[in-house]
Order: structure tokens, then C-alpha cells, then sequence
């Protein structure tokens, strides 16, 4: 039998896949940015994060409606609830790629790190998969996809040895590798993001949270 | 025989024991091997459709059960490790130790000092000082002492339905009670009313544990410690309430508590 509650729910989730769309496609273009260093093009991912803080917000009064409205129960309480805390992790998303973004004009592309290009690479992949294990309610995924932040760990932790290599050769480009030091960082984080949102996935079908273990 | 000369139960961890229960009105089966055990200090939430046995099965904890009709009974109901159904239990002592509260108010056409003093002075209270006591500890224990101390020789219909409840609740407080059986005790009443009733049983939990059958999934969530949902005579799920209305494991639970049942 369905009801205005599972409607609603099926609406909100049908938002959510979008914003993850959009915030995964500013993260993809910020990589593309700091690959080719291009500079022009920085500001349309910046611009972007409006739609991802949009999105939030809207499903976020959605979400409390729900809540206010129909009091859930069970799977619809704890799909509410999902929802609720993956939209703040798309949103810090949505944000740090367009931090990513912002830094692009500030380098010269003369320096490369080739772990910071990997941990954009696999950034994307833990955001879309971390996004679809909560959408597709896939736990099989949403476990695969948590066990991909030690990768993003190590390559963080590779870049940095990177990062020092380079201080240590030349101090001519000290502010450009601080500027790559937080890209790397933002990436770190996105991949905690995506964690975080694998975490609720779970919850959201198995009722239990990782972190309440 | 005073009140304080009636024996009570001796709770341990687990007050009510309930094992095998069966129970049948005529050919119908309206509980179907019922097993369940009720820890002392808490509250209990019996909820499931109309028909699912719930209020049967609280009426069987203070034997409301026995004047019924071709009612038959089986299996074990223990309170404090003594079967209530055995030879020789006293139904004054049971009724005194498990008292009730119903769906709607019912008190009784005298004031309100001679509804809470009625079992006590049954029970062979005299002494007025010893009355007027138990008249004042069992309001303050409702939460109406201040309201209706001014009051105690006004007639008990006069009162709103939710002080008569909460009147209704003092009553059964009046002898003591060591557990409380609810059955639907706000279902008649504003949400004003149900939230003093509400915020009443978590007071008095320390003291009585209560068993309450509702039909509001809100209140079972908000005031219970355990849940038990039933459906058609059987006791399908019963666990910690926070389980119950966030994780429920059968998905008959499920599909009732979301609102999908049928």
C-alpha cells in the first residue's frame, strides 16, 4: 500500500541522486582543472556549489517535514535519517571541489604530483560509489567502497613525502606546493566524506552504525 | 485486615513471568502461546491492531479475566515467581499489588477524597490522620495534589476527563501498588492531558512497574522501555522500544508500525 510518506521519501530521494550528480561532477571538472592547469574555466565549478547548498537546503526542510509530518517509524525513519546526514557530507562535497577549483588560478602547473592526481582520481570513485551504495541501498558496495580510504590514506601520505621532495630541491615554489598541500588534504577529506555516507548506507539498511558499534 | 498487613509480591529483576500462555473465549483462541518477561522498574508497551489480544492478555496479569464467559486459560503467569492462577492465590492480595487504569475515566460518583480512600478504608483503614495521608501522598504521586487540595470534597465528576484519569491513576495508587496496568489510559483525552499522564508513568517507574496497552505508536516510542506488538493472539516481536520502532527484526512489525499494515 503506498502512502503520501513513501512518495515524498521516493521524491527526496530522487533530489539526493541529483545533488551526489552535481557534486560529483564539480569534483571530476576541479580534477580536469588542476590536470591541465586551466584557469578559466575554475569559476564554473565555484559557481556550481550554489545548486549543491540549493539541494541541501531543499531536502533538508523536506527531510523535517517528513519528520514533523508522519513521525516515521523503521526503514522509513531510518531513511529519513540517512538522507539528513549524507546531504551535509555532498554538501562539504560540493564545497572542498570548489575549493579545489578556487586554488587552480593560483598555480603555475609547473609542479606536478602525481598522488595528488591519483587521490582526484580516487575521490571520484569513492564519491560516486559511496553515492550509489546510499541510493541503490547497496551494502556490498558501500563496504568496498570504505575500504578504499587506506588507499587514499597511503596516497596522501605519498604526496606529502612528494611535497617535501620538492621544498627540499627549491624553495622557488614554496607557496605553489602549500596551495597543492591543501588539494591533497581536500582530497583526503572528500574520501571521509564518502566514507561517512557508506556508513549511513549501512544504517539505512541494516539499522546499525558503524560508529555505534 | 489493613493494607499494610497485605502480604506483597517479591520482585526480583523479572516481575511478571509470563510462559506458554494460551487463552480462549469459547472455540476462539485469542492468545496463542504467549511468552514474555516484564523487568521490575520498567515500562511496558503492548501494541498491535484491534482484536490482537493485547488488552486480553494485560487483563490476565490482575485475573480480570475470571468472571468472563467460557474463558479458559493456560500456562504460566508468575509474578514476583508466584503463579497468579494457582490454588490458594489471594485475589484481594493480586488486585491490591497489580492495580488497573482503563480506557476511560471511570471514577467513582463521590468526591475525590472518598474515590482515593475507598480501597484503603475497604482494606480496613480507619484512623482519619492515616487517610488523609494516603489521600495526599497518592495526588502528590499523580501530579494533582496541588490542584486538587482545595478540592477534596467536590465531587470527583466534576473534574476535567484528565484529572479524572489522573484521579483514575491516583486511586490505584491509593493501596500501593507495586505494578500498574494501563489499558488505553489516554485514548480519551487532550494532549495536554496525555503528556501529564505520560510524564506521570515515567515518574512513577521507580516505584511501579507499568505495563500499557496503546494504540499510539508515539506514546509506546516516548514513554516505553520495551515494546511488545501483537498481532492475531501471538506476540510477534518484543525487545528494548528503540529496537522496536527503529530497527524492527519481523516485518509484520515493520509493516504495522510504518503504517502499511493490511
Amino acid at each position: 500500500m503506498e502512502n503520501s510518506l513513501d512518495n515524498n521519501l521516493m521524491r527526496l530521494k530522487t533530489e539526493f541522486a541529483k545533488m551526489c550528480r552535481i557534486a560529483e561532477s564539480m569534483l571530476e571538472e576541479a580534477n580536469a582543472l588542476l590536470i591541465k592547469a586551466d584557469k578559466e574555466k575554475a569559476l564554473e565549478v565555484v559557481k556550481k556549489d550554489k545548486l549543491v547548498d540549493d539541494a541541501e537546503m531543499d531536502i533538508e526542510h523536506g527531510c523535517m517535514r517528513l519528520l514533523l509530518r508522519n513521525q516515521p517509524f523503521a526503514k522509513d525513519f531510518r531513511d529519513i535519517s540517512c538522507l539528513l546526514k549524507a546531504i551535509t557530507d555532498v554538501e562539504r562535497i560540493g564545497d572542498q571541489s570548489a575549493d579545489i577549483a578556487g586554488i587552480v588560478p593560483c598555480l603555475s602547473g609547473k609542479i606536478k604530483i602525481k598522488s595528488i592526481i591519483d587521490m582526484g582520481k580516487l575521490a571520484v570513485e569513492m564519491v560516486r560509489s559511496s553515492c550509489s551504495s546510499l541510493i541503490n541501498e547497496d551494502i556490498e558496495l558501500a563496504e568496498k567502497t570504505q575500504v578504499l580510504d587506506d588507499d587514499m590514506d597511503r596516497l596522501f601520505d605519498k604526496a606529502l613525502g612528494e611535497i617535501v621532495d620538492v621544498i627540499k630541491e627549491s624553495s622557488e615554489h614554496a607557496r605553489e606546493v602549500a596551495e597543492l598541500l591543501m588539494i591533497a588534504k581536500y582530497y583526503e577529506r572528500i574520501g571521509d566524506h564518502a566514507v561517512n555516507i557508506c556508513e549511513w548506507a549501512q544504517f539505512g539498511n541494516t539499522g546499525i552504525h558503524k560508529k555505534t558499534q | 485486615m489493613k493494607v499494610k498487613e497485605i502480604e506483597k509480591f517479591n520482585l526480583e529483576e523479572t516481575a511478571i513471568n509470563i510462559q506458554n500462555a494460551n487463552l480462549y473465549y469459547g472455540s476462539f483462541q485469542a492468545l496463542k502461546d504467549i511468552n514474555m518477561q516484564i523487568k521490575k522498574g520498567e515500562i511496558t508497551a503492548f501494541i498491535g491492531p484491534s482484536g490482537c489480544g493485547k488488552s486480553t492478555l494485560l487483563k490476565c496479569l490482575n485475573r480480570m479475566n475470571d468472571l468472563v464467559e467460557n474463558c479458559k486459560i493456560e500456562g504460566k503467569f508468575e509474578i514476583g515467581g508466584r503463579d497468579i492462577y494457582a490454588q490458594g492465590m489471594m485475589l484481594q492480595m493480586l488486585r491490591k499489588n497489580v492495580g488497573m487504569v482503563f480506557q476511560k475515566p471511570n471514577p467513582f460518583p463521590m468526591s475525590v477524597y472518598d474515590n482515593i480512600t475507598y480501597a484503603p478504608r475497604l482494606y480496613g483503614i480507619r484512623d482519619k490522620s492515616t487517610l488523609n495521608e494516603i489521600v495526599e501522598k497518592s495526588l502528590k504521586g499523580a501530579a494533582m495534589w496541588n490542584e486538587l487540595k482545595d478540592r477534596l470534597n467536590k465531587s470527583a465528576l466534576a473534574l476535567s476527563g484528565g484529572q479524572q484519569q489522573r484521579l483514575c491513576i491516583a486511586r490505584a495508587l491509593s493501596v500501593d501498588p507495586q505494578i500498574l496496568l494501563m489499558d488505553e489510559p489516554t485514548s480519551a483525552l487532550d494532549p495536554i492531558s496525555t503528556g501529564k499522564i505520560e510524564e506521570l508513568c515515567s515518574s512513577l517507574k521507580e516505584n511501579v512497574t507499568i505495563v500499557m496497552v496503546t494504540h499510539n505508536m508515539q506514546q509506546a516510542a516516548r514513554v516505553s522501555d520495551k515494546t511488545g506488538f501483537f498481532l492475531l493472539g501471538e506476540l510477534i516481536e518484543f525487545d528494548e522500544t528503540e529496537n522496536i520502532f527503529s530497527n524492527p527484526q519481523k516485518e509484520q512489525t515493520e509493516r504495522y508500525i510504518t503504517g502499511r499494515f493490511g
